[in-house]
């Protein structure tokens, strides 16, 4: 081939690769767009602070959800952020043989199990024996998908602190112990707060281990062993139904979702620029 | 030199004389044991709920067709089917695109602009499956149904794929919203494996004259194969097990029909819209086996995917996603 | 950063506490058919204003889910318009109650241009969703639709893809009329349809039927009108085409008032008399004779009294009918026989 072709195949496949990346970006603009496009009239006062009305009758809101959804966040955060991390920093120091292989292949396992998959667990563990549906059950299918994603990262980055760092601190006589909570975990804090928030923003938008976990709720919670509303699951319940009132909030309900979203991955991402180091 | 150098290594790792460090280590072991457990546990439950329908279907289950709920004889097939066909028309459509972004962000861009795009790709990988299957509903099925399925069905139509009334909903929907989904995930862990391949391969390559592109296809396509195999798998992987956005355009019909017009049910799917609602145990457990499969499924296809991608560069960070 | 991420959970926790009411009040749950779930839903709506301290918390599964929720007791009460075989009664942990709510009626409903108003009987209705009927032009449509001009196009069937009562009502009357029907398919929440695509819930199929040209589902009578779709007229057994309509729903109930059994459980589809459409059906509440929780009880016998008599004023705006007095009477008599521990929970009313 003469120097002229290939330097044509050069320019055409670059083309070509830089129409790739486009045509990957191009959904996540299309769907925004239509999103702002449907959804920002319906998104008003009303739908934050409203309860949804009867079926056919416009108007009402989608605040339990919102709210709902948060709860749930909060609630998965607090069973799955503390046993990640601890699992983390298990897998990043640990001398043991056999058991830190098995738990770091089984996480990726975990990681890799369809969420619907994770909900049928949640409810053979936690609905049945507890008689009903409950924000603790799906906390829990919420948490369960958490813990591989904040393990992996904070036990990558308990190994990213540097070793003069432990060692410094070691020779001064601290016991190994509190080098790891005073010096070892605060140096990686930001990281593992980027995990975290990766983790949160993953399970904020999951819909189906909550449909039989969560169940929803047309009210507010009524206590935590109870069914509770959320975000997703009322935008799925909207989205098949017949009413264009319904469908108008779905899209709003998709917008907010999807801004809750989008503006933590957006923090996690900030978090790490440039300080992946995690030593502060 | 340093004090701390001097410490021999056998002191800093002898066992625990202290309660804290004790403490902290039967902690921790917990926190590992405990995620082994779980998934342990899982794989049990799964298993033990599931024994009614295996005791009552045997193998049969997995080449029946029939989903009976009335009659009560179940087979796995159609979902299987609907599974394996709308991942694969996923792929077909996502692997060209991921892959080529993937080169496009790790070899052939300037580098001003690869991380803004390498953050908007991963933003496709955060929406959340539901507003997909919300957009699939409104934009992507009216737009089937009215332009590309009639399209097709006219200069295509004599091939088996392409008959039939165009529903919009259907295998072609689920498919390429499948597609728009897994995208981004191939296209990270490409790019990943791509940047692990060494320098040192490029540099020869262009050493001897060859241009970014042949580069690229020379040196570090070659070089990065398997890992690149390992990314598609762990897309596919993704594939399988996604449920709402399927669940919301692909019909839910539970038979195996040739054409991609076709409606089709996968195994998510029918789970997400069955379980609540199996009145009989046989039917709970027949639904609980198909989640048995694909658990088991999703686990080879996602372990297989990491041992080709680790082989490029070493564990590469495939958690993030 | 850290503060900005402080901020935002400070807004968030300030936000979710002004909204959300500071009084708990008792929620009740239920689960299932989503064919009265437009009459629940206002029901339960305004029974919030009978009685604030209960809040009744209704999730629209469909009949299937309704009936498996009460069984393993994972919620308060269920809903089905299937009544439940002897052999779900027995699974169930104690015994459970069927009580009726309204009538409604299950009708054809479809997507055509310009909307045409059509007649059916039940046979081309079997036939077309047994997939031997595939034309919108067939003759034996035609044959019944003279005037209507019916395109050369695919019906496109639309069925529920989750157990659902409103199927049961719907195959239970294709059952009597079609020998083949009875014989492929049979009757059930869930049954194995030979065509069609699958929504889910009435709100699924309605929207499926709305979005979709030459559409063909059967849906709940509020589902259809309220979403501005056509409804067909179905011949029924004394050979009048009739729309469905709540006096039509009211006439195929008046010769099952009179001889209702004891438990409810009845099937109105293919009920005699000129005026009475033929795919009409009760919808039932499930609930346990013997209640586990006084208070939720009491809570739920009180509802189900105030919504057979006060509530069915509320039925004709959301197009079902209520109930016939006869069966009012015969109700209350069952409420008053839910207990808590052997103790009525009802008396003296």
């Amino acid at each position: 081939m003469t120097p002229g072709v290939r330097r044509g195949v050069n320019v055409l496949m670059s083309g070509l690769a830089a129409v790739a990346a486009g045509l990957v970006i191009l959904p996540l603009l299309l769907i925004f767009g239509f999103l702002l496009w449907q959804g920002a009239s319906a998104v008003n006062v009303d739908f934050f602070t409203h309860l949804p009305k009867p079926v056919g009758e416009v108007g009402g809101g989608m605040a339990n959800a919102i709210v709902g959804s948060l709860i749930l966040i909060a609630l998965a955060a607090a069973l799955g952020l503390p046993l990640g991390i601890l699992g983390g920093v298990y897998l990043a120091e640990s001398r043991d043989r056999h058991i830190p292989w098995l738990a770091r292949f089984l996480a990726d396992v975990l990681n890799g199990v369809p969420s619907i998959v994770i909900g049928i667990f949640a409810y053979t563990v936690m609905v049945l024996p507890m008689r009903r549906f409950s924000a603790l059950a799906g906390a829990f299918a919420l948490a369960v998908i958490m813990l591989p994603i904040v393990m992996r990262t904070s036990e990558e980055l308990v190994r990213l602190v540097p070793a003069s760092l432990r060692e410094a601190a070691l020779a001064l006589g601290i016991p190994e112990w509190k080098v790891l909570l005073r010096v070892v975990l605060p140096a990686a804090r930001a990281g593992i707060v980027t995990g975290s928030m990766v983790a949160i923003a993953r399970v904020a938008g999951e819909t189906a281990p909550l449909l039989f976990t969560a169940f929803g709720n047309r009210f507010w919670h009524q206590g935590l062993d109870q069914p509770i509303a959320a975000l997703p699951l009322q935008i799925f319940a909207y989205a098949i139904a017949p009413y264009d009132d319904w469908h108008r909030q779905a899209w709003a309900g998709a917008l907010v979702l999807i801004g809750l979203v989008f503006v933590v991955s957006l923090a996690a991402r900030m978090a790490t620029s440039g300080r992946f180091t995690g030593v502060r | 030199m340093s004090v701390v150098a001097a410490i021999p290594q056998s002191a800093q790792r002898a066992a625990p004389k202290n309660i804290g460090d004790r403490a902290l280590r039967i902690v921790l072991k917990a926190a590992g044991l405990a995620i082994v457990l779980l998934v342990l546990a899982m794989a049990f439950e799964m298993v033990r709920t599931s024994v009614p329908s295996m005791r009552t279907f045997g193998w049969s289950f997995l080449v029946t067709s029939t989903w009976d709920p009335v009659a009560e004889r179940f087979g796995a097939i159609p979902f299987v089917y609907g599974t394996l066909v709308s991942s694969f028309l996923a792929l077909l459509i996502a692997v060209p695109l991921g892959l080529g972004a993937a080169i496009y962000l790790a070899e052939l861009a300037p580098a001003g602009i690869r991380p803004p795009i390498a953050f908007l790709v991963e933003l496709v990988a955060a929406v959340p499956s539901v507003i997909y299957g919300l957009w699939g509903i409104f934009v992507l099925a009216p737009l089937l149904r009215t332009y590309v399925q009639p399209a097709l069905g006219k200069t295509l139509g004599y091939l088996p794929l392409f008959q039939g009334p165009p529903y919009g909903v259907g295998m072609l929907a689920a498919g390429i919203i499948l597609a728009i989904m897994v995208v981004p995930y191939i296209t990270a862990v490409s790019r990943e494996v791509l940047l692990a391949v060494p320098n040192t391969q490029r540099e020869a390559a262009l050493a001897l004259g060859a241009t970014r592109w042949e580069t690229t296809r020379i040196a570090v396509l070659r070089y990065g194969r398997s890992g690149l195999v390992g990314a598609i798998l762990l897309g596919l992987g993704r594939a399988l097990g996604e449920t709402m956005a399927v669940t919301m355009v692909i019909g839910n019909r539970p038979e195996v029909a040739i054409s991609l017009f076709a409606p089709g049910y996968t195994m998510a799917s029918v789970i997400a819209n069955e379980f609540t609602e199996a009145t009989s145990e046989i039917y709970l457990s027949a639904l609980i086996e198909i989640g048995l499969l694909l658990f088991v499924l999703t686990i080879v296809v996602n372990a297989l995917a990491r041992l080709l991608v680790w082989s490029v560069g070493g564990p590469v960070k495939t958690v993030r996603e | 950063m850290r503060t900005w991420l402080r901020a935002m959970v400070l807004v968030l926790t300030g936000w979710s506490w002004l909204v959300a009411p500071a009084d708990a009040q008792m929620l009740m749950n239920g689960a299932g058919a989503t064919f009265p779930y437009p009459i629940y839903s206002k029901w339960f709506d305004e029974y919030t204003k009978v009685d604030p301290e209960v809040r009744f918390n209704y999730q629209s599964i469909g009949s299937g889910g309704g009936i498996k929720q009460v069984t393993s007791r994972t919620v308060d009460f269920g809903a089905t318009d299937g009544p439940m075989t002897d052999e779900q009664l027995k699974q169930a942990p104690g015994e459970l109650l069927h009580i009726p709510t309204v009538l409604g009626a299950v009708v054809a409903t479809y997507n055509l241009p310009g909307a045409p108003k059509l007649k059916f009987t039940g046979d081309v209705l079997a036939d077309i969703f047994l997939g031997k009927i595939t034309k919108w032009n067939d003759a034996k449509i035609t044959a019944l639709n003279p005037g209507a001009t019916l395109p050369d196009q695919p019906i496109v069937v639309v069925h529920r893809s989750d157990g659902s009562g409103t199927t049961y009502i719907w195959v239970d009357y294709l059952s009597k009329i079609s020998p083949e029907w009875q014989q492929k398919v049979g009757k059930g929440t869930s049954v194995n349809w030979p065509v069609g695509l699958g929504g889910k819930g009435n709100e699924g199929v309605s929207g499926q039927v709305k979005g979709q040209p030459g559409a063909l589902g059967y849906v709940e009578l509020a589902y259809a009108v309220k979403n501005n779709l056509p409804v067909a007229s179905i011949k029924n057994a004394n050979g009048k085409f009739v729309e469905p309509t709540i006096a039509t729903t009211t006439a195929a109930a008046t010769g099952a008032a009179k001889s209702m059994p004891d438990d409810f459980r009845v099937s109105l589809t293919n009920a005699p008399g000129d005026d009475a459409y033929p795919v009409a059906s009760f919808t039932w509440l499930l609930v346990y004779r013997d209640q586990a929780n006084e208070a939720k009880g009491r809570a739920l016998a009180k509802f189900l009294w105030w919504m057979s008599h006060d509530g069915q004023k509320y039925a004709d705006d959301l197009l079902y009918a209520p109930l016939p007095v006869p069966v009012v009477k015969q109700i209350e008599g069952k409420v008053k026989q839910i207990t808590y521990q052997g103790k009525p929970l009802m008396a003296g009313r």
